[in-house]
């Protein structure tokens, strides 16, 4: 037709990314538009791939362990504690009480950090400016406890393969304690801002809404499916490193839309402080590192451990063919699975709201593309 | 409840809460436990993996032992996790039936593992998870290089990406896949990495003279 221009087209192929604030890295989504309405995505990724799972092949047990922390890079404790407990099941055996509450201790701060991160950033993509400010500034404090414990702030390799290298340093509890009495009012504050602030709101309530038959279908777990009102966390369901002596709820919502992934995520934090205050009153007395030889050389035999972290199930399926290298190693990213969901949660929805719900997703690329 | 445990827990560990649980599943971990860990083989060529596995002893095992018959090769239990080695023709129902019929309605994850030396070259990996009974279960299937096997996607929506990347990574294509492109790697790399004979310095040189401009990524 000679005469049509490209007004006539009703339809606008968008690319958004791979270089693009809102998509927290480098992700890339093709969006199909129709005016402003999203009329489908295809997502584009592995622009960060770094082959994680080819490296574990070619390193020792133990070489690999830093590794991890590069894939979910805001949290990397997780990580570190999802793999040590992946070798130590393989080579059964168990850290010792006192390292397993410092497990327990620094997971749950990182969780904090991880979704401090993630608050922050998320307000700065719908437009709330101040959040993140307030956010890095108690991140800050816990990564300087974690500076002072190992020497790093982000990529820690915290953990060993049958529990710990480094003690606490001196005054390591009363920090703890410090923090989370510190934390608490923070978390209120944070709310104070956002809760029912009426742009937030509006921005955020029935907005890429995922039902709980949905995330169980797209196999997405951690706030989103517990938002969705499904009340699963593999700390309660299959509890690893202890968390069956700590008393904590499991905070869930109803909706499965943006504005409740956020409440979860709120709560979650609160409940980090429950565990971690508990965790810090009671750490036994003892060694931090269990029964493992200084050559890490699992029986011909495969295991798939998972955990609860910040974003999801963490999971690492291992095959060891006798060696002291791993024969397979497989990672079960949640960001990665998660963002599945993406297209299916803001098909129909409003170009504006592909940005929040990016952010709702709470996706780490290092952990998507490995 | 307890075959299936992360290390961390004792074997008392708390029942699932909130939910009601399915028929119950006696626990085989300890057998497993004592299992004598095998020396290392000597030889660099290493036969398939022999776990000291031991028979998964539950109802389920036995339901879907009764229905598929031949099509279930192994039922075991290895540090207290179960899995099931199917023929390959048989993987998706044996996920239907245990998503529809045993409640194991979601999908952890999807992978596969390259024994080169073997007829079979590939294990193919699913992993179940149920809410309601809180107890993960491995599908297992031994593929032949070339062979098809039958996408996951019309059972579990999940495994979409999750086909697409072993794909990417091994070359295995699954029959009657919706999307099956290559997800992590550019679309014209030629190779699957993940494969054992994929060194770990290999790259497609071309690719990288072609788009990055530069002679070599080493």
């Amino acid at each position: 037709m000679p005469d049509s221009t490209f007004l006539d087209s009703t339809e606008l192929v968008l690319n958004m990314g791979p270089q693009h604030p809102s998509t927290h890295g480098v992700l890339r989504v093709i969006l199909k538009l129709d005016g402003e309405k999203v009329l489908g995505t295809d997502c584009i990724i592995g622009y960060l791939h770094r082959g994680v799972e080819k490296i574990a092949e070619n390193r020792t047990y133990a070489q690999f362990n830093p590794y991890v922390d590069r894939m979910d890079y805001v949290a990397a404790v997780s990580n570190g504690l999802g793999y040590c407990l992946a070798v130590e099941k393989l080579l059964n055996v168990e850290a010792p009480p006192r390292a397993q509450a410092i497990r327990v201790i620094l997971t749950e701060l990182n969780r904090i950090a991880s979704h401090l991160l993630w608050l922050g950033t998320h307000a700065l993509d719908i437009g709330a400016i101040t959040p993140v400010f307030y956010c890095l500034r108690e991140r800050e404090e816990a990564l300087k406890i974690f500076e002072k414990y190992c020497g790093a702030r982000l990529t820690t390799h915290a953990f060993r393969i049958g529990g710990l290298l480094y003690e606490t340093y001196d005054g390591f509890e009363q920090e703890i304690r410090d923090f989370c009495k510190m934390f608490i009012p923070k978390v209120d504050e944070y709310e104070e801002l956002l809760t029912n602030n009426r742009i937030w709101v509006g921005r955020l309530k029935d907005v890429g809404i995922l039902s709980a038959d949905e995330c169980k279908e797209f196999g997405v777990t951690g706030p989103v499916l517990r938002a969705a009102g499904v009340k699963w966390d593999l700390r309660k369901a299959q509890p690893y490193s202890g968390y069956e002596k700590y008393d904590f709820d499991i905070p869930t919502r109803q909706n499965g839309d943006t504005y409740d992934r956020y409440m979860v995520r709120m709560e979650e934090m609160r409940q980090s402080v429950r565990i971690m205050e508990q965790a810090v009153e009671g750490i036994p007395e003892g060694p931090i590192m269990g029964k493992v030889g200084k050559v890490i050389k699992p029986a011909i035999g495969e295991a798939y451990v998972s955990i609860e972290a910040p974003k999801g199930e963490l999971g690492y399926y291992i095959v060891s063919d006798g060696s002291t290298q791993p024969y397979r190693c497989r990672v079960r990213p949640p960001s990665f699975v998660n963002l599945q969901a993406l297209d299916r949660m803001i098909r129909g929805g409003l170009i504006a709201d592909v940005v929040a719900v990016i952010g709702t997703l709470d996706i780490v690329l290092g952990e998507v593309d490995r | 409840m307890a075959d299936e445990q992360t290390p961390g827990a004792p074997d008392a560990a708390p029942p699932p809460k909130g939910e009601a649980a399915g028929p119950p599943v006696k626990p085989a971990a300890d057998a497993a436990k004592a299992a004598p860990p095998k020396p290392a083989a000597a030889a660099p060529p290493k036969p398939p993996a022999i776990m000291a596995a031991t028979p998964w002893d539950s109802d389920l095992a036995r339901e879907l032992k009764e229905r598929f018959g031949e099509g279930i090769s192994e039922t075991s239990t290895y540090l207290g996790q179960n899995f099931i080695v199917a023929r390959p023709d048989s993987v998706i129902p044996i996920l239907e039936y245990l998503k529809l019929e045993a409640d194991f309605d979601y999908m952890v994850d999807v992978t596969a593992v390259d024994w080169p030396k073997r007829a079979e070259r590939f294990d193919v990996v699913y992993v179940l998870y149920s809410f309601s009974r809180n107890e993960r279960v491995r599908v297992k299937t031994y593929i032949a290089e070339g062979f098809q096997p039958e996408t996951a996607v019309g059972v579990h929506l999940t495994a979409n990406w999750l086909e697409r990347e072993v794909f990417d990574m091994f070359g295995i294509e699954f029959a009657g896949h919706p999307d099956l492109r290559r997800i992590l790697m550019p679309e014209e790399w030629q190779g699957h990495p993940l494969r054992k004979d994929y060194g770990i310095l290999q790259q497609d040189q071309r690719w990288v003279r072609e788009n990055l401009e530069i002679e070599s990524g080493q």
